[in-house]
């Protein structure tokens, strides 16, 4: 009987139960042999049907990618990943080209259906629901108005199914696979894909340049306000398949877009490798906002498993006045290394970063940004907020420099790191560099922990220890909470609660 | 309602001990006070009996409606009906206190077994009770006591207590920090809230407070124990004698 029990217990710790999108889909899959090769980047370029000068592209990349070491200088610690033992291609088998819903592998739907994406057009038609609490919620200045959102759906490796495709086309909006991309808009992607993150970039932004299987691309044209806010979700599905995504957005003159990006992934034991590259481009007068949910695996209770996420994400303000603006809940992933930048190249152009970070059991989290002002008169705003529990490690890496041209650069930023418990750590690295003596830099950083005094008066109003520690930590967010999108803003204050379960007691 | 049994209690940390042995009964719908010089452990009763972490009981029993509740958390304690109004109420970054309210309030109601409040419902009673403290909305959108000065901090206590309906309201020097006029919207806040089921025991320093809610009972607490008890009439021998008499008198 004892025996019984433990066996219970410990399949009731593995985190089956306690990850709430942790569940696998059967699904037949289309996979290339595991390793990576020139025939594997051959083979990979062959089953999406490109052209020869995208293969060549991908082949540079490969080769530059032979001669890089893995950057070891983010406060992150993992064991050395076999590149050889991970397959760089899955796709869900379907039907060629699916045209509607019902060619999509219904398998696929459940999937959607179980993670509560709108995918369905009369869901979507029907628009997303205010909560109740709308009528106490200070209005934000985000607002979401039009009450419908575009989802580019990536399973796995391949863009399944688009929706919306048409009203967007009326607008003059491409949004589409970047393989599709490549097929029907080959001047716009030969002309800003590497723009931004060159295939040199850094060790897993040239590997991603040889291997990315799928990701979004968006154009929105001259003079053009994109009519909905575009959204894909990305979920990982086939054991040990790297993901790589590559996601070009790019906005013309004066135009406009809101982009979001939610990530959950089922739960398994091998670490998964993900490292995706997301470019923007604002020419004069463009603004682009992106925002990010991301909710991957973290690892069982020892850190066992959960996702590596190396992410290269870069916005160029190319133009003048331009603005691009990060927005980013980040609670899952065993490791993550990722820094949203911008690069203010434009005279007058803005950059902002928003940020929460939450680690719990042995999540290790090196994010931050980087402003990078060349253009006169650029501005950039940085707002971080970092919460540890657990036994994770959290820090904040910043960059903020100002070219010696870049006259009356200004930058403001806060750094704010939460603890939760006394086995966790908050680290704040901020570089910062002007080369122009008009620039002015503010920066401002705090650690707290929850006091003890926090949680006894919460608690005393009848509240839970756990709804306390989210009630606070929520609290502690709202600021960046407020620079979200309505509708994921309920969902990344849910998202938060969900990932401080079990930091306490 | 209230039974203290030879309470000792002592901080966690360094082991001091600060309640000595102590006895208090309070009954359904009795105001009982309780006085006493700095330092004798009015407060740290307080904190004991809503079930604060810091403090080990040692010897002794807290029965509430017969039940002890040693074993229970703060957030149990308060869906039983214990309320504790803060001598220094903790400000909460970011949480607006209207938000605050109805999370306390659900979560009462949740552990009850009842549904969540609806929102007009929600507002109608907060509006009321905001009202009836003088408190303007606009206050109730800020963040839960960030930037309220003291006599704001209080209010919201008070209007915490009316929102949540406790049976034992506890009441940690609520009189600090008031101005007369002030006192007096607070007084009458406790005092619109008495009745035969609910009992309440006010913690304080002066006599000022139990001018404006007058106890039915009033306790002496010296070095961590109940030295003498009387009716309201104790509370003025006290305020014109000072506690050396009494302290001498049990000594």
């Amino acid at each position: 009987m004892p025996a019984v029990q433990e066996t219970i217990d410990r399949v009731r710790k593995i985190d089956v139960d306690q990850y709430k999108y942790g569940f696998q889909t059967e699904i037949a899959m289309d996979k290339a042999p595991k390793g990576l090769s020139e025939d594997i980047i051959r083979f990979i370029s062959a089953k999406k049907d490109e052209p020869s000068w995208m293969l060549e592209w991908r082949l540079e990349a490969y080769r530059r990618w032979l001669t890089l070491d893995e950057p070891t200088w983010a406060r992150v610690h993992y064991p050395k990943i076999d590149f050889q033992d991970i397959y760089f291609y899955a796709a869900p088998k379907s039907t060629p080209g699916p045209t509607s819903l019902s060619d999509v592998d219904p398998e696929l739907l459940k999937v959607y259906e179980k993670l509560g994406i709108p995918l369905r057009e009369q869901e979507i038609l029907a628009g997303v629901q205010k909560t109740d609490a709308s009528e106490l919620e200070e209005a934000s200045d985000n607002v979401y108005k039009s009450g419908r959102v575009a989802v580019d759906a990536v399973f796995d490796s391949v863009s399944v199914v688009t929706t919306f495709k048409k009203e967007l086309a009326q607008a003059g909006v491409i949004f589409c696979s970047i393989s599709e991309a490549i097929r029907e808009h080959p001047e716009l992607v030969k002309k800003y894909l590497g723009s931004v993150v060159p295939t040199s970039d850094n060790y897993y932004a040239t590997l991603n340049s040889a291997v990315f299987t799928d990701g979004s691309f968006v154009f929105v044209p001259k003079g053009v306000r994109c009519p909905m806010e575009l959204s894909t979700y990305f979920r990982m599905n086939e054991k040990n398949t790297g993901q790589f995504e590559r996601t070009l957005i790019i906005a013309e003159e004066g135009a406009y877009v809101s982009y979001l990006e939610g990530c959950t992934a089922p739960q398994r034991d091998e670490n998964q490798l993900h490292a995706a590259v997301v470019e923007l481009v604002a020419l004069d007068d463009a603004e682009i906002k992106y925002s990010t949910v991301q909710n991957w695996y973290p690892g069982d209770a020892e850190g066992k498993g959960g996702i590596y996420n190396f992410v290269t994400k870069r916005g160029d303000c190319r133009g003048d006045r331009s603005k691009i603006s990060w927005t980013q809940v980040e609670t899952g992933s065993a490791i993550t290394w990722k820094y949203p930048s911008c690069i203010l190249r434009g005279d007058d152009s803005s950059g902002e970063f928003y940020s929460i970070a939450v680690s719990n059991g042995y999540q290790q989290v090196d994010s931050g940004t980087k402003m990078i002002h060349l253009g006169k008169n650029t501005s950039s705003r940085i707002i971080s907020k970092g919460i540890a529990a657990g036994f994770s490690q959290n820090t904040y890496r910043g960059q903020v420099s100002a070219h010696r041209k870049a006259t009356n650069a200004r930058n403001f930023t806060n750094c704010d790191s939460l603890l939760i418990g006394d086995q966790c750590g908050a680290h704040t690295v901020p570089y910062m560099e002007a080369k122009n003596s008009t620039a002015q830099f503010e920066h401002e950083a705090t650690t707290s922990k929850i006091s003890e005094d926090q949680k006894f008066y919460v608690m005393q109003r009848g509240i839970p220890e756990e709804e306390a520690i989210a009630l606070i930590v929520n609290g502690f967010v709202k600021d960046v909470i407020q620079q979200l999108p309505m509708e994921f803003a309920v969902e990344a204050q849910k998202l938060i609660g969900i990932s401080l379960e079990g930091s306490v007691g | 309602m209230l039974e203290i049994k030879n309470l000792h209690a002592r901080i966690v940390d360094d082991g001091t001990e600060i309640i000595r042995g102590l006895n208090l009964t309070v009954k359904a719908g009795e105001v009982a006070a309780i006085m006493g010089p700095n330092g004798s452990g009015k407060s740290t009763l307080s904190y004991i009996l809503a079930g604060r972490e810091d403090y080990e009981v040692t010897e002794g029993d807290i029965l509430y409606n017969g039940q002890s509740i040693l074993g229970m958390d703060p957030a149990e304690r308060a869906t039983s009906g214990i309320f504790l109004a803060f001598q220094y109420p903790m400000e909460i970054p970011g949480v607006a206190t209207m938000e605050f309210l109805k999370v306390a309030m659900n979560e009462q109601r949740k552990a009850r077994g009842e549904e969540p409040l609806k929102i007009p419902e929600f507002l109608k009673r907060v509006k009321e009770a905001a009202a009836s403290l003088s408190m303007d909305m606009a206050m109730l959108k800020r963040p839960l006591n960030v930037g309220f000065s003291g006599g704001e901090k209080k209010r919201a206590e008070i209007l915490q207590m009316k929102l949540l309906e406790p049976k034992l309201c506890v009441l940690d020097e609520t009189d600090s920090g008031l101005d007369i006029d002030a006192l007096k919207i607070v007084s009458d806040g406790v005092n619109a809230l008495r009745a035969p089921d609910r009992a309440f025991l006010v913690i304080t320093h002066y006599q000022r407070l139990l001018e404006h809610i007058v106890p039915d009972t009033v306790h002496v607490l010296y070095k961590g124990q109940v030295i003498k008890s009387g009716d309201k009439s104790l509370a003025l021998d006290l305020e014109a004698n000072g506690y050396a008499g009494v302290i001498g008198e049990a000594a």
